[in-house]
């Protein structure tokens, strides 16, 4: 009884919360807003060293989004790796010795990185780019995982946590190295705008990679435990 | 200069998180202090020229808002960096210290240590919508992995409801940040609130606030959606409890209330002000009589937080269609409580962990004796707690000084109890940890002693927090600070 | 009513979905899956609302390309813990120790 009382109270607020959304959308929808940001970016987007708009936003506009956004997935995939207490993140328990998937690897895996290339050199000038490259590299590591494939690099070692960090480094070094420059925080030098945003697109396509496939490595887990503070045991 | 100063702000925690991510926890620490001097050197440059030219904008890459990302680098701002600077480097020199640098995962304290530092700097000085979201996520993450370090359930379970009160706060405030940029084109807080002086207000904008400052509410644990902190304030190790407590909660609530300031006046009204206000005063007194009650210090001390919190939100009321000298006062009022509550909260988890490490339990009875054997970190415990019971001189009592008369100016005389009530019930839970400590046990004297410094860490912050009512004319001038003119740095 | 105002308005609605997974269900990943929900709702409006009159509009598409990698990293450090408390506790909720036994994932 109480259970549905609470059940129906939870809908009811739950739906006067959509309906409360919903209607202010339409009010809002319904004035063109006063800032006309599309122009504003259209017109800068030759300054950017990128033809598409988004990747400009991404990368030079609101390029410190970007780097507190590889911050955060660096964050998780630390946190991630640190419930692993063993040596290695392999579980041999969970790889499958399937035929078929066995055979299915040899035409995807090659496949996959040249889509993954792909995406990343696309999103220069059409939809594509780091996260997008950097998600199907990940799937292809799930992948090759998955078929038993040993991949060393995931030990919780140095090698992983250089790759963790790769991205961010570099990206973080290009920021800098502006402001020595006499730039701004972050501001790309005249020029090599365009070469620079490639370096770092790379870089972060195989750290995002690295970040998703560690965290998906890592879930599994062991017995070690830590004491809690104040409990001597 | 000044670029300098920004570039090292902005560049150091970063950078820092990287360089301990590949260390060990001993060399990691080394690193650390290296780099708590940097920062504290750089927030203290940065403080002083503000002080000494006024606030200003600071376009990230070279793009001004809103079409790149503005930095609002203003006296409150930058007094929150020093706040940051002080309570964290205490934190970090207590960590290096307090924690077992054996086990192998607490390596990975120092790079969470430091993605929540530069989380922290980015949100004191955003002033970009969905930036300040990024940076609230980037606080929100690392605080769970450091609540999470170590991997034992209850910490897991803490940590678990934490995450998923953050991640809902979280999406609440970027749904308010969608309605926004929907309705003004823009994500800077600086363009809505110019545009909004000149003209009407637009029909449908009151939501997009609601629900940012409700998301941050959560996040902020204001009452009755409190309940996620005190587990995790309380199993976390002592200096990750003394940097949520004392600066991660402060940070949504900071937004919220620079969008209250910004935004408020136009698009809130007198209802919704009063009943944040009236949840405050919940909190404070439910907050302190939960502490009074509970049999854990790190929850006493924990609960004692969501009373202190609940104080915030009186900004709230005390700001809304009231006379300027007043919604000043009430301002430097809880800028006050802010940063006393920091200072004190910070010395009362690290005076605690000392106590727990000492007597090797948790519980509030098992202090008996440990008067004796500990005076010093006793002492540091009391001492924050003058500054929570706001007792003169501390820092405490200048901020409710400053919040009654606000209060009593603009007739709201109600907000008068809320004060007095919370000031009595702070000093029965205050009272209760030191009864318990002098209690004499039949049992013998088994005390480990902890190392000197962790002691004399807390009594720092102690001192400062109530050393702070002497200066707080000083501290408040400079968050008065106009602005630089108009545009470039 | 353009296609983007359809996108927003249904971005509405799954908000309400997720809200309502969130309060109402107590199995972690169901609620780890309402906070999905949720976001995706988050983010339909937000790159729905500002293009149903402006055009197109990139910095929306790239505000929420943003917020799904930050979505993202959530999830899978939300995984990783509830895996690991699944396995230390034997428990599939936060609530107390009796909806214990209700069985885990397969």
């Amino acid at each position: 009884m109480i259970w549905t009382l609470r059940t129906l109270f939870i809908a009811v607020v739950c739906l006067a919360f959509t309906g409360v959304l919903a209607a202010s959308i339409w009010t809002i929808a319904d004035k063109p807003s006063p800032v006309n940001l599309p122009q504003l970016l259209s017109e800068n987007l030759d300054r950017s060293g990128v033809e598409h708009p988004v990747t400009a936003v991404l990368l030079n506009f609101r390029s410190y989004d970007t780097l507190l956004e590889i911050g955060v997935l660096v964050i998780a995939g630390i946190a991630g790796i640190s419930m692993a207490k063993t040596a290695t993140l392999e579980d041999p328990e969970l790889r499958t010795s399937d035929s078929l998937l066995y055979a299915l690897q040899r035409w995807f895996v090659p496949l996959m990185l040249v889509l993954a290339g792909y995406l990343l050199w696309a999103g220069s000038d059409r939809p594509g780019g780091a996260f997008q490259a950097g998600a199907v590299l990940a799937a292809t590591g799930v992948l090759m995982r998955l078929g038993g494939i040993p991949m060393e690099f995931l030990r919780p070692g140095r090698l992983l946590r250089l790759g963790l960090a790769l991205g961010f480094t570099v990206f973080l070094l290009v920021a800098v190295a502006s402001a020595i420059g006499g730039e701004a925080f972050l501001a790309y030098p005249p020029g090599i705008t365009k070469t620079l945003i490639v370096i770092i697109e790379s870089v972060l396509t195989l750290s995002i990679a690295m970040v998703l496939l560690a965290l998906f490595v890592s879930a599994p887990v062991n017995d070690a435990e830590d004491s809690e503070e104040g409990s001597s045991s | 200069m000044t670029l300098w100063l920004m570039a090292g702000l902005l560049f150091t925690p970063l950078a820092w998180a990287v360089l301990t991510l590949l260390t060990d926890f001993a060399r990691g620490r080394l690193v650390t202090w290296g780099g708590i001097l940097v920062q504290v050197l750089v927030s203290l440059g940065l403080w002083l020229t503000v002080a000494r030219d006024g606030g200003f904008y600071y376009g990230l890459g070279g793009w001004d808002a809103p079409l790149g990302i503005e930095l609002r680098v203003d006296g409150l701002a930058v007094t929150f960096v020093l706040l940051t600077a002080v309570v964290a480097s205490a934190c970090g020199w207590h960590a290096g210290i307090y924690i077992d640098p054996d086990k192998p995962w607490h390596r990975y304290f120092w790079p969470l240590f430091w993605f929540l530092w530069s989380g922290l700097n980015a949100v004191w000085l955003g002033d970009d919508l969905f930036n300040l979201y990024v940076g609230l996520e980037l606080i929100s993450l690392s605080a769970v992995g450091l609540v999470a370090l170590g991997g034992k359930a209850s910490a897991l379970r803490a940590s678990l409801r934490y995450l998923l009160a953050a991640l809902l706060g979280s999406l609440a405030y970027l749904l308010g940040v969608a309605l926004m940029y929907g309705q003004f084109g823009t994500l800077s807080i600086a363009g809505i609130a110019s545009w909004l002086t000149e003209h009407p207000v637009p029909a449908g904008s009151g939501l997009a606030l609601a629900l940012m400052i409700a998301g941050l509410a959560l996040k902020t644990a204001l009452f009755p959606l409190h309940q996620w902190l005190p587990p995790a304030h309380g199993i976390a190790k002592s200096p990750v409890s003394a940097l949520l407590s004392a600066l991660v909660v402060k940070a949504s609530f900071y937004i919220a209330a620079r969008l209250w300031l910004e935004l408020g006046e136009p698009l809130g009204n007198l209802v919704s002000a009063q009943l944040v206000g009236l949840l405050g005063s919940a909190a404070v007194v439910w907050g302190s009589w939960l502490a009074c009650r509970q049999l854990q210090l790190k929850q006493v001390v924990a609960y004692s937080s969501v009373a202190q919190i609940g104080y915030l939100f009186l900004l709230f009321p005390l700001t809304y269609s009231v006379s300027e000298s007043v919604s000043l006062q009430a301002q430097q009022g809880i800028t006050l409580q802010v940063i006393s509550h920091a200072l004190a909260k910070a010395a009362m988890f690290l005076a605690a962990g000392n106590l727990i490490l000492s007597v090797g339990s948790s519980r509030v009875d098992a202090l008996a004796g440990v008067s004796r054997f500990l005076p010093f970190s006793l002492f540091s415990f009391g001492l924050a707690g003058v500054s929570l019971m706001s007792l003169p001189p501390s820092g405490g009592f200048a901020a409710k000084w400053l919040l009654l008369q606000a209060s009593l100016e603009s007739g709201q005389w109600w907000w008068v109890l809320v004060l007095l009530v919370g000031g009595l019930l702070s000093a029965a839970y205050v009272f209760r940890i030191f009864r318990a400590s002098f209690l004499e046990s039949p049992e013998s004297d088994q005390f480990y002693h902890p190392a000197r410094s962790l002691e004399v860490i807390p009594m720092i912050l102690a001192l400062l927090a109530l050393g702070l009512g002497l200066v707080s004319e000083q501290v408040l001038s400079v968050m008065a600070l106009p602005f630089e003119v108009e545009g470039s740095p | 009513m353009t296609a983007p105002l359809l996108y927003a308005l249904v971005g509405a609605m799954l908000c309400g979905i997720g809200l309502f997974g969130l309060l109402r269900l107590s199995h972690l990943l169901r609620k780890l899956l309402a906070f999905n929900i949720m976001g995706s709702g988050v983010f339909l409006v937000m790159v729905g609302l500002p293009q149903h009159q402006g055009g197109q509009d990139p910095v929306p598409q790239a505000l929420v390309l943003t917020g799904i990698v930050v979505a993202i990293a959530a999830t899978a450090l939300a995984i990783v813990l509830i895996r690991r408390y699944y396995h230390l506790s034997g428990m599939t909720s936060l609530e107390g120790e009796t909806t214990s036994r209700e069985g885990g994932p397969e």
